[in-house]
């Protein structure tokens, strides 16, 4: 069964979309994660426009992302004046990708940075994750005890002025990186439609050195807000959110991350991650592949519309 | 006037409210004038389009029967699409990978094409005459905007760009599309492609007398498109603030719903 997708204008096979979103929302629900740098690439392969999946892409992980939010909400494990900080950054990194991504696609070079910015991103995520994974799972098989850096370890970072107090983290540290982390998500949010949650969590475990108990809901609050201003903004300027296709990802994905956490909660840690870093690893072969083959055909047409 | 009455009964067998589209024009003495009729003037495209064709009918008036009889009138008719700048680009490889690189941007060209003679317009006319007139693919005109250096990949990307539309279904020909099917009425298809755009097409109707160009006529026709689709697409274009507004609270309620349907307690 086709469906037309108004905004993608071209018509594709409403299953493969909903296994797609199903597939993503699943591993989503499995691993933490919002999704978006899945489901993006994945969309790209389907010969959706770039333009068109990067948008969607930001509109997805709205939906994928609330139900998080609300529990940390709920359960007040969020840090709120962090997190306002890092929104700011973000808001103010989301106008800044929005004005790059315009840019870049009146010149044409568009595609490509999406392309360049996803190979770079999923292959060293990807790396690292399996990386890091298989010498857990090595340290397991031997029974030795995980060596992790203790949170409160001072750091360049700390040394920055123009500090605030959190009382939520219980820490003092300076609004500069973190308004800069934002910025940094910010851009990445709408130039590749993701919520930058795979980035962010590590960078301010291992960077700000902020408690784990208030870092995912911390950042869920960020991606949130800044998502649904890229979705907008995007609609705004670039017309290139089609709805139909989000809201076929959506409904999909939601559902799928029912069924990944419960599944996700019965595997292993290690074994997940070396999965993930896997398959990260190799959305971002693909990409790069893509990138490097001649292609069929060396000239394109822009005529107008989406491109 | 027998001819003219003729037509008339053939354009009124296919749909009444062409009736009021046949051009009444006076004959002007002795020179070939032409007639033509759609049997409508708005197309309404549907979701689930998959392409259709157009027929248009016309006659030839105060012909010269004995040139008419050995086929020495040809006529060609066209269907623009609505006109915009085309960015055609081409990609290099720079450091292993493939780049876009160089661009040419065309002024203002028909977003779809098609067209439909008795026989093939190169055999048709000369090519200064067909460039001169913009009838066909190869000859439509493609004027490069800004600076293009010496101008010596002007045809390369020319040639790719009629390659690309062809290849897309958006510029079509068809050099048996018009039939004569009395001494002086023809009968033209014209085949609208599945993802023809929108807007204010022209059909073009154009009569050649032993390869010269005689004269022309004009007639506009509305594509329009129809269903949740085209509302949707109005709304994103018309309505972005909106629109943007409306995809984050569908994404709000889809994400916030199937947290509550899904939840343990």
């Amino acid at each position: 069964m086709t469906i037309y997708l108004p905004i993608a204008e071209l018509s594709v096979n409403i299953f493969i979309i909903l296994g797609m979103g199903a597939a993503v929302g699943f591993l989503s629900g499995m691993f933490g994660v919002g999704g978006g740098f899945l489901i993006t690439p994945l969309l790209i392969f389907y010969n959706i426009p770039p333009v068109v999946a990067v948008a969607t892409g930001a509109n997805q992980v709205v939906a994928s992302s609330i139900s998080g939010a609300i529990t940390h909400f709920r359960r007040g494990s969020l840090d709120i004046k962090l997190g306002t900080m890092l929104l700011i950054g973000g808001l103010a990194g989301a106008t800044v990708g929005i004005w790059i991504f315009s840019l870049l696609r009146s010149m044409g070079q568009l595609d490509l940075l999406i392309s360049l910015l996803y190979v770079i991103f999923l292959g060293s995520v990807g790396g690292l994750m399996l990386w890091e994974s298989l010498n857990a799972m090595r340290r397991a098989a031997r029974n030795e005890a995980v060596a992790l850096k203790k949170p409160g370890q001072h750091n360049w970072v700390h040394r920055l002025p123009m500090k605030m107090r959190f009382k939520k983290s219980k820490i003092y540290l300076s609004v500069i990186p973190i308004i800069a982390l934002g910025f940094a998500i910010g851009i990445l949010t709408s130039v590749m439609g993701v919520g930058g949650g795979f980035i962010m969590v590590p960078a301010m475990i291992y960077l700000l050195r902020i408690p784990t108990n208030v870092v995912v809901g911390t950042s869920l609050f960020q991606i949130i807000f800044v998502t649904a201003y890229t979705t907008v903004i995007q609609a705004t300027t670039n017309y290139s959110v089609d709805i139909v296709l989000a809201f076929i990802l959506m409904a999909a994905g939601v559902i799928g991350a029912q069924y990944g956490v419960r599944v996700g909660q019965r595997l292993r840690g290690e074994q997940l991650r070396a999965l993930l870093g896997l398959l990260v690893l190799a959305v971002g072969i693909r990409l790069a592949v893509a990138l490097v083959v001649t292609p069929s055909d060396l000239y394109s047409v822009v005529v107008g519309g989406m491109g | 006037m027998r001819r003219f009455l003729h037509l008339l009964a053939i354009v009124l067998c296919l749909s009444t409210p062409a009736l009021a589209q046949i051009p009444l024009g006076p004959a002007q003495g002795d020179k070939e004038s032409l007639q033509i009729g759609a049997s409508t003037h708005e197309i309404a495209i549907t979701s689930d389009f998959r392409g259709a064709d157009l027929t248009i009918f016309g006659s030839v008036d105060n012909a010269d029967q004995l040139l008419l009889a050995i086929g020495q009138y040809d006529i060609v008719v066209t269907l623009e699409g609505p006109k915009s700048d085309a960015t055609v680009r081409r990609k290099e490889r720079l450091f292993g990978i493939w780049v876009n690189r160089r661009s040419m941007t065309f002024e203002q060209v028909p977003r779809s094409y098609s067209l439909s003679s008795t026989r093939a317009v190169d055999t048709i006319a000369t090519p200064e005459e067909l460039n001169d007139l913009a009838i066909g693919i190869d000859h439509m005109r493609l004027v490069p905007i800004g600076y293009i250096g010496d101008g010596s990949s002007l045809g390369e990307f020319r040639q790719a760009f009629r390659q690309s539309m062809q290849s897309s279904g958006l510029y079509q020909r068809d050099p048996s599309g018009v039939r004569f099917v009395s001494p002086t009425l023809f009968r033209a298809s014209l085949r609208l492609p599945a993802n023809i755009p929108h807007g204010v097409h022209t059909v073009r109707a154009m009569l050649f007398k032993s390869g010269e160009f005689v004269t022309e006529k004009d007639l506009k026709l509305r594509v329009i498109k129809t269903g949740i689709e085209q509302t949707i697409t109005d709304a994103a274009h018309e309505q972005p603030v909106y629109y943007g507004f409306f995809a984050v609270l569908l994404a709000v309620i889809t994400g916030w719903s199937a947290s509550v349907l899904f939840r343990k307690d």
